[in-house]
């Protein structure tokens, strides 16, 4: 059961604590800290379930993200409808989007998957700056009123920042749960050797499409909260390219196919990139820190930093998962 | 008896290869048949025909009266039929055990996790393994991988075994002891169908022998006539007279 297992028990303290260290003394500028934290936690998980756990490399994966905060932003300002409903509604969206999408390029392996992800993400922004609905390439604003029902626009970012870090626990605890499941076994299968998999009686083409369309709900709903607390949203911050890009640093340097690699990952180059963008003399400089940062990983140490771990104590992978 | 396998017909191309011609054969419950042929005769992709990794281009494939052709390979598993791969398979980054479960959880009864690993741990005992169930598969050596991908297709508790040349490469001890597992897996009650290119072993296994040469069937029978069929002994062994020589050294 995955009660039992330590990971559980740590990403409830964990995210606990996210919730409770800001809330306590009202710090704004932490939480806002924090928030950017966990997103890159939600990303760096989910992409976590393609790449670490079924070994398909999507570089394209941010397009979830943006696509959840359209979709919830649009329901959530332009139909009025509450917070909550519309950010699981944009998960359910982007899901069955990704299905569809899945359906479609799952049938390629290797570079070939990699560069359709590619494809997806430049397709689906353009389709967007050229949407009316959603308002071109100006994107959709929330006005002031929309955060009301929530109690104004200071309670507002509030909620949705303990939305926001529900989430990423969420991620956490579903990259467990997968990992320690029947489901999970047949994606290390895939990622290990698709066609003795497949001999093996692993339905590859079902369990991909799956997990494609598993690994786009949470940050579809992040992406939601993200732009609904943000105000805004526009065609390049929302498909941000670069951002993509960083997931699969984050998630490399943590540690690909562990729950603990990919949330350390995410968290630890979200506070470096944080740094380094606030720095005078560092600033727009992340991301060549980022590029060595990934080629020093894949040389030296291609499990990253959880890999490494295991390596030196190696009793210790029965424990971090 | 009555036929667990039956392959009517089956032909499949390769642009302008013809790697298998219109073979037919039948597999009886509880036996061994032997599939030999010189390399390149098409022994390999029969295999990846029946258990559905090649669409064929012709022909049928029965299944224990069920008609499996075209199925794809993960529903093959699920009616019953396993194999090994000539060139090994493992899923390198998993354990040993991890390997074998994989095949118990999703072959032919879909266990779940728990009740896999105990199959798994009981499939390892029988193929000799059991003392390498938590190393991972990397570390095995060549005749280890094979026993691995036998344990792996066990797990799948099948009713019909496809064996590919689970003996090349081994050391004289090892296969004396792969033959030994062969002989047990037979005797509780999975019906086998191997491809080997040792003779010696093929022949003391074997209750039938087809042969393949060319992509064709070129005979089929008990291993004793087969051997002495002259088309048989030009195709495969070269030259007549190495019969006697084999002969001689038994």
């Amino acid at each position: 059961m995955i009660f039992r297992l330590p990971v559980f028990w740590l990403t409830l303290i964990f995210a606990g604590l996210m919730i409770w260290f800001p809330m306590h003394g009202n710090n704004v500028s932490l939480r806002e800290d924090l928030i950017l934290v966990a997103v890159a936690i939600i990303l760096a998980s989910n992409l976590n379930l393609m790449i670490g756990y079924t070994g398909y490399v999507n570089f394209g994966h941010i397009v979830f993200y943006g696509l959840g905060g359209y979709v919830g932003l649009y329901l959530a300002t332009v139909k009025s409808w509450n917070l909550i409903l519309s950010a699981l509604l944009a998960g359910l969206a982007v899901s069955l989007c990704a299905l569809l999408f899945g359906l479609g390029i799952l049938r390629l392996r290797g570079a070939y998957f990699a560069l359709a992800t590619i494809g997806i993400l430049q397709a689906v922004q353009s389709f967007v700056s050229n949407f009316d609905p959603w308002g071109r390439s100006t994107g959709l604003y929330v006005s002031f009123d929309a955060y009301q029902p929530l109690g104004g626009a200071r309670r507002a970012l509030w909620v949705t920042y303990i939305l926001v870090i529900v989430v990423m626990a969420l991620s956490m605890l579903l990259s467990l749960a997968i990992k320690t499941s029947k489901f999970g076994l047949g994606l290390f299968a895939i990622r290990e050797d698709e066609d003795a998999a497949v001999v093996l009686g692993v339905n590859a083409t079902v369990y991909k499409a799956i997990i494609y369309s598993v690994s786009a709900f949470l940050p579809a709903v992040a992406g939601a909260l993200m732009f609904y607390k943000n105000g805004m949203i526009d065609p390049s911050i929302a498909f941000e390219f670069m951002l993509s890009l960083e997931g699969i640093v984050m998630l490399m340097l943590g540690g690909k196919g562990t729950v603990i690699g990919a949330a350390l990952g995410g968290g630890l180059y979200e506070k470096l990139r944080s740094y380094l963008l606030t720095s005078p003399k560092l600033s727009n400089f992340h991301l060549v820190i980022a590029g060595a940062l990934l080629l020093l990983v894949v040389l030296f140490a291609p499990g990253g930093l959880i890999g490494w771990l295991y390596r030196l104590v190696p009793r210790s992978e029965k424990v971090i998962e | 008896m009555t036929a667990l396998l039956e392959v009517n017909g089956v032909t499949k191309r390769f642009g302008g290869l013809l790697a298998v011609s219109d073979v037919s054969f039948t597999l009886q419950e509880g036996e061994i048949l032997g599939l030999i042929g010189p390399n390149g005769a098409g022994k390999t992709t029969l295999f990846n025909m029946v258990n559905g990794v090649y669409k064929l281009d012709k022909g049928t494939v029965t299944f224990g009266g069920q008609d499996i052709t075209n199925r794809p390979p993960n529903e093959v598993v699920h009616l019953g039929i396993a194999r090994t791969h000539q060139i090994v398979k493992p899923l390198y980054g998993m354990t040993v055990v991890e390997n074998v479960i994989v095949g118990a959880c999703f072959g032919r009864e879909h266990l779940q996790l728990k009740p896999a690993r105990k199959v798994a741990l009981e499939v390892l005992e029988r193929v000799g393994l059991a003392d390498r169930a938590d190393t991972s598969a990397r570390s095995l050596t060549i005749a280890g991988k094979k026993r691995l991908e036998v344990a792996r297709a066990l797990a799948a508790r099948p009713k019909l075994l496809l064996l590919d040349e689970v003996l090349a490469g081994l050391n004289p001890t090892e296969v004396a002891q792969m033959i030994e597992t062969v002989r047990a897996i037979r005797d509780s009650g999975i019906s086998v169908l191997m491809i080997e290119h040792l003779m010696q072993a093929i022949m003391s296994l074997s209750h039938r022998i087809v042969v393949l040469n060319l992509g064709a069937k070129l005979a089929e029978g008990p291993p004793e006539e087969v051997v002495k069929n002259p088309d048989v002994v030009e195709a495969y062994l070269g030259f007549p007279d190495i019969v006697d020589k084999l002969r001689g050294a038994q």
